[in-house]
């Protein structure tokens, strides 16, 4: 278990250094920050002094040593364009995207594992034909498109609900509506197939000749089996979502890490990019964790 | 009429499927009494299950359709009745065991929770369930129970497993036990065990049982009465003994015939010929365990050597070890004087056109997608000196025609074929590469009696015209009987005794084949019941 563990980290830590590197040269090819960050007008001299003051007139190598250095010390450098250290509003973004995530994700995980439980008893049934709907819908929706439809409609039109922000419960309901759309057309179609071969198998044709009633069988027999595969797809879109939803997060002007992402990479405030980017890294590197662990709950046949 | 525990009446049923309507069962009767083992015996296809789903409610509607008879228990039609009925008579009632006791328990709950739910799921109070569940597991002789009771399936063995479900069926003490081939998938010693362990329960409870069989030694050790199914008809009944012995249906002829374990056994080959293959000291360690023990044998040029064993002792992995499938951790394996242990890959390659290998499943060991000539001439495409393309054609419709198919199956894929076939296919591809030496693991082990024989049949066939030798890797002995030169026991990864073919099963001087011998079951009623009484007078005089 411990040595599972460590080799995870390890093999976590590598990929980690290499999207450093690759972040850290692919976001100065978007250009020079001061070019952005001082008017147009400004002299040579003021340029200079703000190059110099953000260490961006040295070579590309030695700032990405120093850059590197100070990450060990866990100083993620200062922000640009906010008068602050760059970890602080990727902390603040993340609280606001995992919520996100959080929420969204165990609707989804409600909702497509009841559905598509019942869909699977009965192949051809009424819910199978709901679920069939939904996963189509799910795969096939463009998530901006129904973004914009709804503000349209809902706020514009209706009046019902708040065009973007945090505010209240009325706030959350638009993007997370949109967010649920693709997992749960998604992960209802993997929680279906995966319990119509639990429901045929051996196990469950046991406890029909014990005498067991229905809904044991799906909900208790079937459906623990079933979960393995299902907790692999959820794990990849709770992953998706904190990786930034960035579009339903722009469309909404909701203040995740996503936004905050895209508002850097237009300022080309880097160290906010990298920040970011290592907090969503360590995220999903804690999620994936969190996920090999349920596998050896759920299935006592793995060990670690 | 007298009535009977439970009674099948004019049972029809039918399956809608893709391809058409399929007859599974026409028309079948029987009826069992209290206290009574009725077998229901026939082969893969042949309906005997499809009763036994009726009366559990294990048909599923659709495909399945009952479109005629009753099946009556107390008094009752159980068709005609509610499924929370049927739930009701389910498990505490009319209990059912099945084979494969792995997958028919489920893998993720403790056995002790899967039993309990029996009693739980017909109303007991967990906790009394719970101590009824201990007391369960030490009558099927489960030993430490008490800690085994929160572990999980795959921590027990095949034979523990079916004791478990045996433990479970018969929880809540029902009037009929339902054993669909429970011992198919168990090796002999633990086959007898379980039996024995069937019978004794029979005893003290008094319950009837249904016994669904392809096994006439299984018949013959634990049944009184006896119905023969062929393509969902009833063909036979009768007591066990009149069906061996005085078999009226030219079907019910042709199975006992076609047992395997009563023909005479072949003579050892002239010695004195260089051997094709010679193993010396054969060790396979996986990490600290030992899989293969310094097994030494060898092979002649047109000889079969059987290797024997139950499940674990090594013999699959020796095989595989031959092939470089596995590396071998020392020893030798010397195939016309080249180490096939050492030998260097590119040598190898040549080298895998001579020794080929037949699988146990032709359904999972043939491509299904690709055509039967494309699984044949891929032969003549990984090893382009054997064969001018041009001439593909040909070689793969004689192959096919000597193994006993037709030239026009060429174009056809596996699933098209019954099993017997595929294994026919399987065996044109092993021999399209002009082997030497071919492996046969398990290589009918799958098959029904009668076609089992046929592959046997085709095999000998085959070594008498191009003297190819068979190294065949089984469990079944009577069939190693019938087939073999020589014989190799293995146990545990040890070699413990082998010999020419008659020796081994006339003079075994190793305690251990003995007891193997002894634990097989005869088709004949009468030896059986002969044995059973030995059994009986060896445990009151050990006592």
């Amino acid at each position: 278990m411990k040595k599972f563990l460590w080799k995870r980290a390890v093999a976590s830590a590598i990929s980690l250094i290499c999207l450093i590197i690759l972040v850290f040269f692919l976001s100065r090819l978007t250009g020079d920050p001061t070019d952005l960050f001082l008017p147009e007008t400004a002299t040579q001299e003021a340029r200079d002094n703000y190059r110099r003051v953000h260490g961006l007139d040295q070579p590309l190598v030695s700032q990405f040593f120093r850059y590197v250095t100070d990450l060990v010390q866990l100083n993620f450098g200062e922000s640009v364009r906010r008068a602050e250290p760059a970890i602080d509003p990727v902390l603040r973004g993340f609280a606001w995207t995992l919520q996100l995530a959080t929420v969204t994700m165990a609707l989804v995980t409600l909702a497509a594992i009841t559905l598509g439980s019942l869909a699977a008893f009965h192949v051809g049934g009424f819910f199978d034909r709901v679920a069939t709907f939904f996963s189509l819908m799910g795969a096939s929706a463009p998530d901006f498109w129904i973004a914009i439809i709804a503000i349209v409609v809902f706020s514009v039109g209706l009046g019902w609900l708040p065009t973007s922000g945090t505010g209240s419960v009325w706030h959350w309901i638009m993007p997370v509506a949109v967010l649920f759309i693709r997992p749960f057309g998604l992960i209802l179609q993997v929680v279906r197939g995966s319990m119509i071969t639990a429901l045929n198998s051996a196990y469950v044709k046991t406890a029909r000749a014990k005498g067991v009633e229905n809904r044991p069988i799906i909900f208790v027999h079937a459906l623990r089996n079933a979960l393995l595969p299902v907790i692999t797809v959820i794990g990849d879109q709770t992953a998706a979502i904190l990786n930034g939803a960035v579009i339903v997060e722009t469309i909404f002007g909701f203040p995740g890490v996503g936004k905050l992402m895209i508002d850097s990479i237009l300022q080309r405030d880097f160290n906010v990019i990298l920040a970011a980017i290592m907090v969503t890294a360590f995220a999903i590197f804690i999620l994936n964790i969190m996920i090999d662990l349920l596998y050896a709950v759920l299935d006592p046949r793995i060990r670690y | 009429m007298a009535d009977h525990l439970i009674e099948v009446r004019n049972l029809s049923v039918d399956f809608h499927t893709a391809q058409g309507t399929v007859h599974a069962v026409r028309n079948v009767s029987w009826h069992l009494d209290k206290g009574e083992t009725l077998a229901i015996l026939g082969e893969s296809g042949s309906g005997k299950s499809v009763s036994a789903s009726a009366i559990m409610n294990l048909i599923d509607m659709p495909p399945g359709e009952i479109t005629s008879g009753k099946v009556l228990f107390d008094g009752r039609d159980l068709l005609e009745m509610s499924s929370s009925e049927r739930r009701k008579i389910n498990g505490s009632r009319i209990a059912m065991i099945f084979q494969d006791p792995l997958s028919h328990l489920n893998p993720v709950y403790t056995v002790g929770w899967q039993i309990a739910e029996i009693m739980t799921a017909h109303g007991m109070p967990a906790e009394k369930a719970r101590t009824r569940t201990l007391e369960l597991m030490k009558r099927v002789k489960i030993p430490d129970a008490e800690n085994k009771i929160d572990s999980y399936p795959h921590q027990f063995s095949g034979g523990q497993r079916q004791r478990l479900m045996i433990a479970m069926a018969l929880a809540l003490k029902p009037d009929i036990l339902i054993a669909d081939e429970p011992t198919t998938a168990l090796d002999v010693t633990v086959q007898a065990q379980v039996l024995s362990l069937l019978e004794e329960l029979q005893e003290e409870t008094g319950m009837g049982m249904l016994l669904i069989t392809h096994d006439l030694g299984v018949v013959a050790e634990a049944a009184d009465r006896v119905v023969v199914m062929n393509s969902g008809e009833i063909v036979e009944t009768g007591t066990a003994n009149e069906v061996y012995h005085t078999p009226k249906h030219p079907y019910t002829k042709k199975l006992i015939s076609a047992v395997p374990g009563t023909g005479k056994m072949t003579d050892p080959l002239a010695t004195g010929i260089e051997p094709i293959l010679q193993i010396n000291g054969l060790t396979k360690h996986f990490g600290g365990f030992v899989a293969v023990d310094d097994a030494s044998l060898t092979v002649l040029p047109g000889e079969t050597v059987a290797i024997v064993g139950e499940s674990g002792s090594g013999k699959s992995t020796l095989a595989k070890t031959l092939l470089r499938l596995e590396d071998a951790s020392s020893g030798s394996a010397l195939y016309l004087g080249r180490d096939l242990v050492t030998m260097p890959s590119d040598e190898l390659f040549a080298l895998r056109r001579d020794i080929q290998m037949v699988f146990q499943d032709p359904t999972q060991s043939l491509n299904p997608r690709m055509s039967v000539f494309q699984i044949i001439s891929e032969a003549f495409e990984i090893h382009p000196d054997i064969l001018p393309k041009p001439q593909w054609k040909n070689r793969v419709r004689e192959l096919l025609e000597l193994v006993g198919l037709e030239a026009s199956h060429m174009h056809r894929h596996p699933h098209q074929f019954s099993g017997g076939q595929r294994q026919r296919i399987a065996i044109a591809r092993a021999l399209a590469m002009e082997p030497k030496l071919i492996i046969c693991d398990e290589a009918v082990s799958a098959l029904d009696v009668s076609i089992q024989a046929q592959v046997i049949d085709l095999l000998v066939k085959l070594q008498e015209e191009l003297d190819v030798s068979y190294l065949f890797i089984a469990h079944d002995l009577p069939l190693v009987r019938d087939f073999a030169h020589r014989v190799v026991v293995m146990q545990g990864g040890k070699i413990v005794e082998q010999g020419p073919v008659a020796q081994i099963f006339d003079d075994p001087q190793e305690d251990y084949t003995k007891g193997l011998m002894a634990a097989g079951l005869s088709p004949d009623p009468e030896i059986q019941a002969d044995r059973r009484r030995a059994r009986a007078e060896l445990l009151e005089t050990t006592i």
